[in-house]
């Protein structure tokens, strides 16, 4: 299986929420810590060069991301 | 080493979206970004915004723009194409911007057959000016003027404005998607690749409704309002091509 990671900006992120429903591994979350513009962003919960990561960079979530704030990356 | 593969479209400044969180009009100006990086017509597209949610369009795509008076963007955008043929000329509009106040722009642009492209944002609420009830507004649908709901002995009925212009002779291609999960999202990018082709071919007029969320005015969540579209919306506007003639005659 292919694995990948995502980065999500945070200052981009409004929380909306839609990225949580599209990702298949359930692996992103609504973080508690606010954004400079209030918003509580999502956060993504794996580290990016854990081997045990179930993300396979589908990019599902970037897809569904209305503000562009999920960069994809393989590998 | 990490490859990516999803990054901002070109297409598109370094601009943070003012729309309000879960709003479909982002995804649909990302889409539309996507569409002219990959057709390579970044140099030679201009685009006509609405007044509405995405007047501020102009702040956002990296191609030239030119802001139309309410509801005439097609007719602003029949000008521009008119006299630079050469151009690629693309409409983003809502539908109270083309429903609504644009009727009578928007119709005789599509039966003119006019080689532009609209791109049709319908969440079926005035947005912008805090959720009044629009044309498309569905049957007993509470906003800001229909408290009780829309009855149609008072308010009239909710318009099918992508069925009148599949009427219209010089339309080619006109597609109802919506962008409520990655599926749909890509369907809606193909459709609007398609609505630039044909223009691109010089055959006719191209139009892409897009079923969009307003999680804001509609007072959901953005999961639910894609719920609210998957379920209730699309019964009275179905989803799929309502005209397609690209292969026939032209």
């Amino acid at each position: 299986m292919k694995k990948g990671f995502i980065r999500i900006d945070k200052e981009l992120c409004k929380g909306c929420g839609l990225c949580i429903a599209a990702c298949p591994k359930g692996q992103i979350k609504i973080g508690n810590k606010l954004n400079i513009k209030g918003y509580h962003p999502a956060e993504y919960t794996e580290k990016e060069k854990s081997k045990k990561r179930k993300c396979t960079g589908c990019a599902l979530c970037a897809i569904t991301c209305p503000d562009i704030a999920i960069e994809v990356f393989h590998g | 080493m990490a490859k990516q593969i999803f990054k901002r479209p070109e297409a598109l400044k370094d601009a943070i979206f003012h729309y309000c969180p879960g709003c479909g009009h982002s995804i649909i100006h990302r889409l539309t970004a996507e569409v002219i990086d990959e057709l390579g017509i970044r140099e030679r597209t201009v685009g006509v915004p609405p007044a509405g949610c995405a007047v501020l369009a102009y702040n956002y795509f990296d191609v030239d723009m030119g802001e139309a008076p309410h509801g005439r963007a097609l007719a602003v955008a029949t000008g521009i194409k008119r006299a630079r043929p050469d151009l690629i000329v693309f409409t983003y509009q809502g539908d109270g911007d083309i429903a609504a106040i644009g009727t009578a722009e928007t119709i005789h642009a599509a039966n003119r057959g006019e080689r532009l492209t609209a791109i049709f944002v319908n969440n079926g609420v005035y947005g912008m000016t805090g959720g009044q009830m629009a044309p498309t507004t569905l049957i007993g649908q509470t906003t800001t003027t229909t408290q009780r709901g829309r009855a149609p002995l008072r308010d009239g009925y909710p318009l099918d404005l992508s069925q009148m212009l599949g009427v219209a002779a010089g339309s080619v291609y006109v597609a109802r998607t919506s962008v409520t999960s990655p599926k749909s999202i890509l369907k809606t990018k193909k459709a609007i690749k398609k609505a630039f082709q044909v223009q691109m071919n010089d055959l006719g007029f191209a139009l892409v409704e897009i079923l969009s969320q307003c999680p804001t005015n509609w007072k959901l969540s953005s999961v639910d309002s894609c719920k609210r579209i998957e379920e209730e919306v699309v019964k009275s506007y179905p989803l799929g091509v309502i005209k397609d003639t690209t292969g026939k005659g032209h």
